[in-house]
């Protein structure tokens, strides 16, 4: 064990590898084959976050289109059977082909530069992985050209996102949508399995020298935790695709009520998977914050083993939590007091976390640059998406909420709030690490605030429209009831959403030719991907790096206080 | 859509007022609303009231619990501003401390134990609640997209319009529902009367209610069941007693037979309208749509979609996809003729 750390003997001017990579000569064929046929974890990271970047896009445009039908009450805008087809690819896109592989992406990218390391333990399987998610995205989109139907969009799938059986058996859902959906899914599984494994193998198994698992930074340590849920809920709904794919092909009855099967079945194997599948996507999101609000609050992040111990612990209590989603399904008093009490108890770690970020925040001399603009508008609407759960855990309250507008405003300050907030905030942060250059401040500042608004409108106003008692998934509403008004807040919020959404896109390619030189570290940060040139090289570093403490960038910096010092 | 009389206007003031003083947002929301009201903060029925009151309380912590976030927060983040002053200067470093994090998992624990005592005890007093021997008892049916309530002890067959009897506190008369579905899964919601119970097949899930005023109370399907989910609307009237008894004897009868329209009554028994209506009192038994015995006695077609009018009926006949695209209900290709006539005796089922 090193008693400093070195990441190269020397100041941190000399510890910092100022080797750029080398400029690719060649045609843009080759340079086209190169990112196809490459095993570099930061390519494949790239990769992940570029897909997921455009499924973004294509289910935010798909979220207008349902914003514009529903502006008026009897809107024709499209026709029933779309707007069934339009939800069921927003939800499944959002979850499976954004959230996802951004994750993904970003822990690819950052995994292995953080805990010193030249590569992913499995590079190989990282390529196939992201493939196969790709090839399931691009399969569940062929839906849209491949069947018959009008303007060739006949058998997108149109279940919903859950796909509750038995609206997906051959007798309800006949062609070919719902097998769409069910093969896509089941195939995006595999490769986030295949990512998972590879994440929590390079976490164990790849750290350089000194670096215990109680001195890695909380990012990869979110990432072991988010990845050993994938592996523990991807199965169960991995099982429930091929138990369906068995039910309309080779005439099973698992979910066929029709001949005895169970509807419920299915609810519990979606949500068995559907429940933790929220953490997965969430556990990121605070690793996000983990990293931004220590570095631009200045201080180190309070209360670290408290916060390994609240992660672990919310992934452990996220297992036995899934019946919450089936409170008005008819369970018993005792199953549903059960459930009340285990998802109330997620509160507690949760609330661990957001305590340890204020407090990290406490005394700090913060520094609002976009990604902590992002972070701090993530920690207010966190507190709102985790306290609307508890609503939601309270069983009664929620027979009469569940699955109303009241639900979809609940999940989506979580997806939208926290999740995507982060997503922002990490672009912003590491966008500069990736390529060398910083994001416009201008058009981010102007995304920061559009976004903002047109949150707050939307999904503030979502609250209200379903207290006041609008279901979900219903394609057009009566005149005489009171939501016109609100749904067309609603709907300007959307757009404001989809606008600063393109300039954030636009900015990202601004940025890559006009924005400013970023140099190895512009955040004055202290984790180890800031110690290595902006981009990184294809090996990382060039001497392996060591490491005495947590923030081995602050003993360098502050060699007369290190925190190798206090452990 | 209220009857009238004092005591239902009262009663419902008093609800209003209720409300006003919680939530003054969502009441000037609620109170422009004069035509259909679904707020779930406007209960008439004790299931739907108990879960308003927790819903208060609830909302009163957990609102409790946002304000101390954001005070800490906002203070934080304004105190705790770099300035250009200091901003090459480090902070001190914190690491943590024991005593702070133990308290703030302390207190959250606390919270939670008095948020979930409340809501057991609401769990087991609604889901638990003994079935009076006065009680009507009603099979909701669900299907796509339209709702069957069978009174197993009138032996009537209604469809899409339930009527239930009001319960008064001297003469409790609670209704308790059995649901299940034909085909897919449904929900039944009606906020103002109890929360939702879902409707799915091959399993039968217990609702009750006990409205104490006499009103229309709407609803609908809150759980995706195919492409009309979204007009697979309720309605709930709930009548006084004696209106009550008056509906069960008429719905108790057999349909109509009037010689003037026996050219429509002939379309309808020679055409395939009787593979999925009943009419009783004809040979049409058919299960699969709704029971046509006392179509006129419904204020709705097309489970709530449309105003039952003479001519909304015709049109429906010709052309159901017109109006809910993707029904179940096919277009029969009937001439001019046979649709005035299958109309006019239609339109005589009282």
């Amino acid at each position: 064990m090193a008693d400093a750390s070195i990441p190269v003997p020397g100041n941190v001017g000399e510890a910092v590898d100022i080797t750029p990579p080398g400029e690719f000569k060649g045609t843009w064929l080759e340079y086209a084959h190169s990112w196809i046929v490459t095993v570099d974890h930061k390519r494949i990271g790239i990769l992940y976050i570029g897909l997921g970047l455009f499924f973004l896009v294509v289910a935010g445009i798909e979220a207008l289109l349902i914003r514009i039908q529903l502006i008026r009450p009897l809107s024709n805008f499209v026709s029933p059977d779309s707007y069934n087809r339009l939800f069921t690819l927003h939800g499944t896109t959002m979850v499976f082909l954004v959230g996802m592989p951004i994750l993904f992406g970003f822990g690819n990218y950052l995994i292995p530069l953080m805990i010193g390391a030249r590569d992913m333990a499995f590079p190989r399987l990282n390529a196939f992985s992201f493939w196969v998610s790709a090839f399931a995205g691009f399969l569940l989109y062929y839906s849209l050209v491949g069947g018959e139907g009008l303007a060739g969009a006949g058998s997108a799938p149109d279940v919903g996102w859950f796909a509750y059986a038995p609206l997906t058996e051959l007798a309800f859902s006949p062609g070919h949508s719902t097998d769409y959906w069910t093969l896509a899914v089941l195939l995006n599984g595999i490769g986030s399995i295949g990512t998972a494994v590879n994440i929590i193998t390079t976490t164990f198994c790849m750290r350089c020298k000194g670096m215990t698992l109680m001195r890695m930074p909380l990012l990869p340590w979110l990432y072991i935790t988010m990845s050993t849920l994938v592996l523990l809920a991807i199965s169960p709904l991995t099982a429930a695709q091929i138990m369906l794919l068995v039910d309309r092909y080779l005439g099973g009855h698992f979910f066929d009520t029709q001949a005895g099967g169970s509807a419920l079945l299915w609810f519990h194997f979606f949500w068995i998977f559907g429940h933790p599948e929220v953490y997965v996507l969430v556990l990121p999101a605070f690793a996000f914050a983990n990293e931004i609000v220590p570095t631009f609050s200045r201080k180190a992040i309070f209360g670290y083993a408290a916060m390994v111990v609240a992660s672990v612990g919310i992934a452990f209590i996220s297992l036995s939590v899934w019946a919450h989603h089936m409170f008005t399904v008819g369970m018993t008093s005792v199953s549903n007091t059960f459930f009340v009490l285990s998802t109330m108890m997620v509160s507690i770690p949760t609330g661990i976390k957001v305590f340890n970020w204020l407090a990290t925040m406490w005394g700090g001399r913060i520094r609002f640059t976009l990604p902590m603009l992002f972070t701090t508008a993530f920690l207010f609407q966190w507190v709102v998406a985790g306290l609307t759960g508890i609503i939601l855990a309270v069983a009664p309250f929620d027979w009469q909420v569940h699955f109303s507008y009241f639900l979809i405003s609940h999940f989506h300050y979580v997806l939208v709030g926290a999740i995507v907030f982060m997503i922002f905030a990490a672009f912003y942060y590491w966008y500069p690490k990736a390529t060398g250059r910083m994001l416009n401040e201008r058009l981010g500042r102007l995304h920061f605030w559009l976004m903002l608004i047109g949150f707050h409108l939307t999904f503030d106003f979502m609250f209200i429209v379903g207290l006041l008692g609008m279901p979900r998934q219903i394609y057009t509403y009566m005149p005489d009831r009171p939501w016109t008004t609100l749904n067309q807040i609603i709907s300007v919020g959307a757009f404001l959403q989809g606008l600063a959404i393109l300039i954030f896109v636009y900015n990202l390619f601004y940025s890559y030719s006009h924005g400013k030189k970023a140099g190895p570290d512009p955040w004055d940060a202290w984790t180890l991907e800031w110690a290595t040139s902006s981009p990184p090289a294809p090996y990382n570093f060039e001497t392996e790096p060591v490491v005495a403490s947590r923030r081995p960038l602050w003993d360098l910096k502050h060699p007369e206080d290190p925190d190798s010092a206090y452990e | 859509m209220s009857y009238p009389g004092s005591d239902v206007t009262l009663a419902r003031l008093r609800a209003r007022l209720r409300w006003c003083a919680f939530m003054p947002l969502l009441c000037c929301l609620g109170c422009t609303a004069q035509k259909a009201n679904t707020s779930v903060f406007s209960s008439f029925s004790t299931p739907a009231h108990n879960i308003t009151r927790l819903g208060y309380f609830v909302l009163g912590v957990t609102g409790g619990i946002c304000f101390t976030m954001y005070a800490l927060l906002v203070y934080a983040i304004v105190r705790y501003r770099a300035c250009s002053s200091d901003v090459d200067v480090e902070p001190p470093q914190v690491f943590g401390s024991t005593e702070i994090e133990l308290s703030w998992t302390i207190i959250p624990v606390l919270i939670i134990i008095v948020l979930f005592l409340t809501t057991a005890g609401v769990i087991f007093g609604l889901q638990d609640a003994p079935k009076p021997s006065s009680a009507l008892e009603v099979v909701v049916v669900g299907h796509q997209f339209w709702w069957e309530y069978r009174y197993p002890q009138f032996g009537v067959v209604a469809a899409n319009e339930l009527h239930v009897p009001v319960s008064e506190t001297n003469r409790s008369r609670p209704t308790f529902m059995k649901l299940t579905s034909a085909d897919v899964n449904h929900s039944f919601w009606v906020p103002q009367l109890a929360g939702k119970t879902d409707v799915l097949p091959n399993r039968v899930n217990e609702l009750w209610l006990d409205p104490h005023v006499p009103g229309v109370y709407e609803g609908q399907c809150s759980l995706l069941c195919g492409v009309q989910h979204g007009k697979m609307l309720l309605v709930v009237h709930v009548d006084r007693p004696e209106d009550f008894d008056a509906w069960v004897r008429q719905q108790q009868q057999t349909a109509v037979q009037s010689e003037q329209v026996a050219a429509g009554r002939h379309v309808f028994e020679t055409e395939s309208c009787i593979n999925c209506h009943s009419i009783r009192g004809t040979i049409a038994n058919g299960r699969f749509g709704p029971d046509l015995t006392h179509l006129m006695s419904r204020k709705t077609l097309a489970s709530g979609a449309i105003e039952n009018t003479p001519e909304n009926l015709k049109r429906w006949v010709a052309h159901p996809d017109v109006f809910k695209p993707g029904v179940l209900m096919p277009s029969m290709q009937l001439s001019q003729e046979q649709l005035d006539e299958l109309t006019a005796y239609l339109t005589t089922l009282n």
